[in-house]
């Protein structure tokens, strides 16, 4: 409830702002346009923000796939960890929005590239949250698989993955949080759909309230992809924190 | 089941980190009985334990052993007859663990757990979940079990349950038990030794009269634990060298 208030309150301080100031529309316009655009344009931003939707979803998987199977493939083999991971690392010290541009070149216009974008962002911190749930299992359960004679995949399949999952877990949500960060930034740089090419179109053309309006619809889809994240991610991990003192 | 053998331990040198817990150890643990190993906290004794288990460096381990820690290390993610079936489970026997399977009902039963072979660990009480560790530690079916302060944790009255439980259902096996706990030790103990020093020296064996589990109520029983106190008492704490 609160939070509602507070957006309320906000978005009625900056209604009245505009009215005050008089600031010209394709400046700041006021939330009450932004609503009408909202209403009047809904066919383009739906068809614009399932575009943005559906890179983001893609991309999520994708990383989420790419950087689990990098993780368990650096605990369970140490000639792996000692070549690839530093290249992991070095990966991320290209800022992403470096390489948006080689991205569109390669991969063209379409949603391969923006894809692409997104699981490149993503796929750290799923990486580094996984590889550092499956170093830390609980030595304790080590020890009794041990004494049980597990062979040491059997150790990685039945203990420290799913010892791992709620490490796993939060790397998710990190990466749910991020992944419209990789996909906007994809349709900025060149891109013929979605809600962050219909930003740059509008701006362009001093149709400001459109492109705020494409703004409110990102904003949502952030929040829908992060709580639909945060939702499996309980699922998957039903049970409370390891034990441990 | 077959007659549990004994377990011998010859020449053996034990280190834990850089300290020699151990050197040329040589001990034995009578087939099918009960021994319980007292000792103050650092002298030793968890490493021997694991020693045994063979999860120390250097330690060949002659037979299979089934193991149980302080903590019920029962996985959270799978529910008690899972837990119980685990060792079955990580060998990846389906055979076996089809075999073993109406066994660890039985045993989830025996231990009072019958009707939460479905639950996940983390809706037990402590007793409850340690009670289900000592189901799946019997359900190895292993000739030799190796316990490590295993009730350790819980509250006066449940330990006394739990005590009598476990010695009821170790009956015929050939048991090591670690625990500073000299009333412990004196109940389930067909005999006791104390370990002090540092490397430890294994004290003569104790055996109490009576069987398993004894009653704590026993003036002799006390009697015996008060000087078991008394003996500790005179052995230092921290092993030498180490900070007061």
């Amino acid at each position: 409830m609160r939070p509602l208030i507070t957006a309320v309150g906000l978005l009625l301080a900056w209604e009245l702002l505009t009215w005050a100031t008089g600031v010209p529309v394709y400046i700041l316009p006021p939330p009450s346009r932004v609503a009408a655009v909202l209403v009047e344009r809904f066919d383009l931003l739906i068809e614009q923000a399932a575009w943005t939707a559906a890179e983001m979803v893609l991309g999520l998987a994708l990383g989420l796939v790419l950087g689990a199977t990098l993780a368990v493939v650096f605990a369970a083999s140490a000639g792996w960890r000692r070549w690839a991971l530093p290249l992991v690392i070095i990966s991320q010290a290209i800022p992403v929005i470096a390489i948006a541009p080689l991205l569109v070149l390669w991969l063209g216009y379409g949603m391969a590239s923006k894809v692409a974008m997104a699981a490149l962002v993503i796929f750290f911190p799923v990486v580094s949250a996984l590889y550092d749930g499956l170093r830390r299992t609980d030595p304790g359960w080590i020890d009794l698989a041990q004494t049980m004679d597990a062979s040491p995949r059997a150790m990685l399949l039945q203990i420290r993955l799913p010892a791992a999952l709620p490490a796993f877990a939060s790397g998710a949500r990190i990466a749910a949080a991020v992944a419209p960060i990789g996909a906007v930034i994809g349709e900025w740089v060149g891109a013929s759909a979605g809600l962050g090419f219909l930003m740059t179109q509008s701006l362009a053309r001093g149709q400001t309230p459109l492109a705020f309006a494409a703004l409110v619809l990102l904003c949502l889809l952030g929040l829908a992809l992060y709580h639909a994240t945060d939702w499996a991610a309980r699922r998957l991990v039903p049970w409370q924190s390891p034990q441990g003192e | 089941m077959v007659a549990s053998p004994s377990l011998s331990v010859r020449h053996a040198r034990i280190v834990f980190g850089d300290r020699v817990v151990a050197g040329g150890l040589t001990l034995d643990f009578p087939g099918g009985r009960t021994t319980c190993l007292l000792g103050r906290s650092g002298v030793g004794k968890t490493s021997l334990l694991r020693w045994l288990a063979g999860l120390l460096p250097g330690s060949g381990r002659g037979q299979p052993t089934a193991y149980m820690a302080q903590r019920d290390l029962l996985l959270p993610w799978l529910d008690l007859q899972d837990n119980v079936l685990l060792g079955y489970r990580l060998r990846g026997d389906r055979a076996a663990l089809r075999a073993a399977t109406p066994r660890a009902r039985t045993l989830l039963a025996e231990v009072g757990l019958g009707d939460r072979s479905g639950d996940l660990p983390e809706t037990l009480s402590a007793g409850m979940r340690q009670r289900a560790a000592l189901a799946r530690t019997l359900c190895e079916d292993r000739p030799i079990v190796l316990m490590d302060e295993p009730f350790a944790h819980l509250d006066a009255v449940t330990r006394l349950e739990l005590q009598d439980l476990a010695a009821r259902l170790l009956a015929g096996r050939t048991v090591v038990l670690v625990t500073h706990d000299p009333l412990e030790a004196l109940r389930m103990g067909h005999q006791v030794r104390v370990l002090s020093g540092s490397p430890f020296a294994v004290g003569p064996a104790i055996e109490p009269l009576g069987a398993v589990p004894r009653d704590p109520a026993d003036p002799v029983l006390l009697g015996l634990q008060g000087r078991l106190i008394a003996e500790l008492r005179n052995t230092p704490s921290d092993p030498p060298g180490s900070a007061p």
